[in-house]
C-alpha cells in the first residue's frame, strides 16, 4: 500500500509541474482535471470521503467544467498571449515569489505540533448531541453552522461577481450561448436518459449524508449537473437573470438557514443553536431548504454572465 | 469456497488492470483520435467491467454489490456519449477546409 501511496503523491507532483509548464492553456485544463481526480483518491486513502467526494464533484468536475469554458474563451487570443515574452527580470521574480511561498508553506507544515491540534475528540463525545451519524454533517451544520451559513452566501456574492461582467445592454437576459437541440445527436440522447438517474442519485448524496458521506453540497452539484446537460443539449434554456422565481429560489436558502438560526436564539438561547430534542429535523431543514439554491447558484455560475437579452 | 472466491477476485482484477495498461498503451502509442477512443473505451468497459466483477464477492450486501454494477453501467454509458462526442467534433474538424 506503501508503494501506491507514494507513487500516487508522486504522480500528483509531476502532474503539478506539468500544468504549470504546459504552454497550450487546453492542455493545462486537461492536466487539472486528472489532478482533481488524484487528489479525490488521495482524500479516499486518508479516510476523507466527504472531502474525496467534494473534491470530484466541485474541484475535479465544476472547476473543471468552468476552466474549461475558460480555455475555449481564451484560444483566439492565445496564439498572441503565447507570442508574448516576459522579460528576465519577471522570470527570477516570479521564480522567487514561488520558492518564496513554497518555503513558508513547508516550514509551517514542518513546524506543526505533534500530534496535530484537534478537535476530534470532543466532536465524538458531543456528537450524540446533535442528533446525526456523520460527523462531518454535524460540524458542518451543528458545531460550525456560522460557517456553513457564510458560505452559502460568499456562493451568492460570487454569483454577483459573474453576473457584473454583463453588458448592460443583456442586463437581466439569459446566460451562457444558446445552444443548438440536435435530435439526432448523442448529447440530447444522453440528455433525456441521464437526468432521471442523476436527479436520484443527487438526492441519495443529499439524504445519505446525515449518517454517511454525502451532503447537500455533492447532491447540489450533482443537479446542477443535470440541469446544465438539458441545457447544453439544447432541450432547455437557462432563464433570464431577472426572472423573480429565480431571484427568489437563490436567496431561499440562506433566508431559511438565517430563519432557523433566529428561532434558535429565541427558543434554545443562542443563534443557530438548535433546542433540545429537535436538532436532527432542523439540520435537515436546512440542508432541503441549502440544497435547491446550491444547485441554482451553482449551475448559474457555469453558465456564466448574460449574453442573451431576456427578449428574444 | 472462500479461496476460489479470492481465487476469482484476484482473476478477474489482474484481467482488468491487464485491459486498463493495454487501453493505456493504445491511447499514448494509437495515430490518430479515432483510433485512440477505441482503445480507450477497451479500457473503460471491459477492464472496470472486470474489476468490478472481481469486487462483487468480496462486497457484503446485495445493495452495495449494485451500487457497484450501477457505477459500471454509468461509466459504460458516459464513456459510449464522451467518445461519440470527442469523434463527431474530430470528424467536423477534418471535413472543415
Amino acid at each position: 500500500m506503501m508503494a501506491a501511496d507514494s507513487g500516487v503523491a508522486l504522480l500528483i507532483v509531476a502532474l503539478a509541474v506539468g500544468i504549470t509548464v504546459a504552454r497550450s492553456t487546453f492542455a493545462a485544463v486537461a492536466g487539472f482535471l486528472a489532478y482533481g481526480l488524484l487528489l479525490t483518491l488521495v482524500w479516499v486513502r486518508l479516510h476523507g470521503v466527504d472531502v474525496a467526494l467534494t473534491e470530484a464533484a466541485i474541484g475535479g468536475g465544476l472547476t473543471g467544467a468552468l476552466l474549461i469554458g475558460a480555455a475555449a474563451r481564451l484560444r483566439n487570443t492565445e496564439a498572441a498571449a503565447r507570442a508574448e515574452r516576459s522579460g528576465r527580470v519577471v522570470h527570477i521574480a516570479a521564480a522567487l515569489a514561488g520558492v518564496a511561498v513554497t518555503a513558508v508553506l513547508a516550514v509551517c507544515v514542518l513546524t506543526l505540533p505533534v500530534p496535530a491540534p484537534s478537535l476530534a475528540r470532543e466532536v465524538a463525545a458531543n456528537l450524540a448531541a446533535t442528533e446525526v451519524g456523520n460527523p462531518i454533517t454535524g460540524v458542518l451544520l451543528a458545531f460550525r453552522a456560522m460557517d456553513t451559513l457564510l458560505e452559502a452566501i460568499v456562493l451568492l456574492f460570487a454569483l454577483i461577481g459573474v453576473w457584473s461582467v454583463a453588458p448592460d445592454g443583456v442586463w437581466g437576459g439569459r446566460p451562457g450561448p444558446q445552444h443548438l437541440y440536435d435530435p439526432d445527436g448523442i448529447l440530447a440522447y444522453i440528455a433525456r436518459v441521464l437526468p432521471p438517474i442523476g436527479i436520484i442519485i443527487g438526492m441519495y448524496v443529499f439524504w445519505i449524508g446525515a449518517d454517511q458521506p454525502g451532503g447537500k453540497f455533492q447532491g447540489a452539484t450533482i443537479l446542477a449537473a443535470m440541469w446544465l446537460l438539458t441545457v447544453m443539449a439544447g432541450l432547455t434554456d437557462m432563464p433570464p437573470i431577472s426572472r423573480r422565481w429565480l431571484r427568489i429560489g437563490l436567496v431561499a436558502g440562506p433566508l431559511a438557514f438565517i430563519a432557523i438560526g433566529l428561532y434558535g436564539a429565541v427558543a434554545a438561547g443562542a443563534f443557530l443553536a438548535y433546542p433540545h430534542g429537535f436538532a436532527k429535523p432542523l439540520i435537515v431543514a436546512i440542508e432541503l431548504a441549502l440544497m435547491p439554491t446550491l444547485a441554482l447558484v451553482l449551475a448559474l455560475m457555469l453558465a456564466g454572465a448574460p449574453q442573451r437579452s431576456a427578449l428574444r | 469456497m472462500r479461496t476460489a472466491l479470492d481465487l476469482f477476485t484476484i482473476v478477474a482484477v489482474t484481467g482488468g488492470a491487464i485491459f486498463f495498461l493495454a487501453g493505456t498503451a493504445g491511447l499514448l502509442r494509437f495515430p490518430d483520435t479515432f483510433t485512440r477512443l477505441h482503445a480507450l473505451t477497451k479500457a473503460d468497459n471491459l477492464g472496470l467491467g472486470l474489476v468490478i466483477l472481481g469486487l462483487l464477492p468480496r462486497v457484503d450486501s446485495v445493495v452495495t454489490a449494485g451500487k457497484l454494477v450501477v457505477v459500471w453501467l454509468l461509466v459504460l454509458l458516459s464513456g459510449a456519449v464522451a467518445s461519440q462526442l470527442i469523434a463527431r467534433a474530430q470528424r467536423r474538424r477534418e471535413l472543415r477546409p
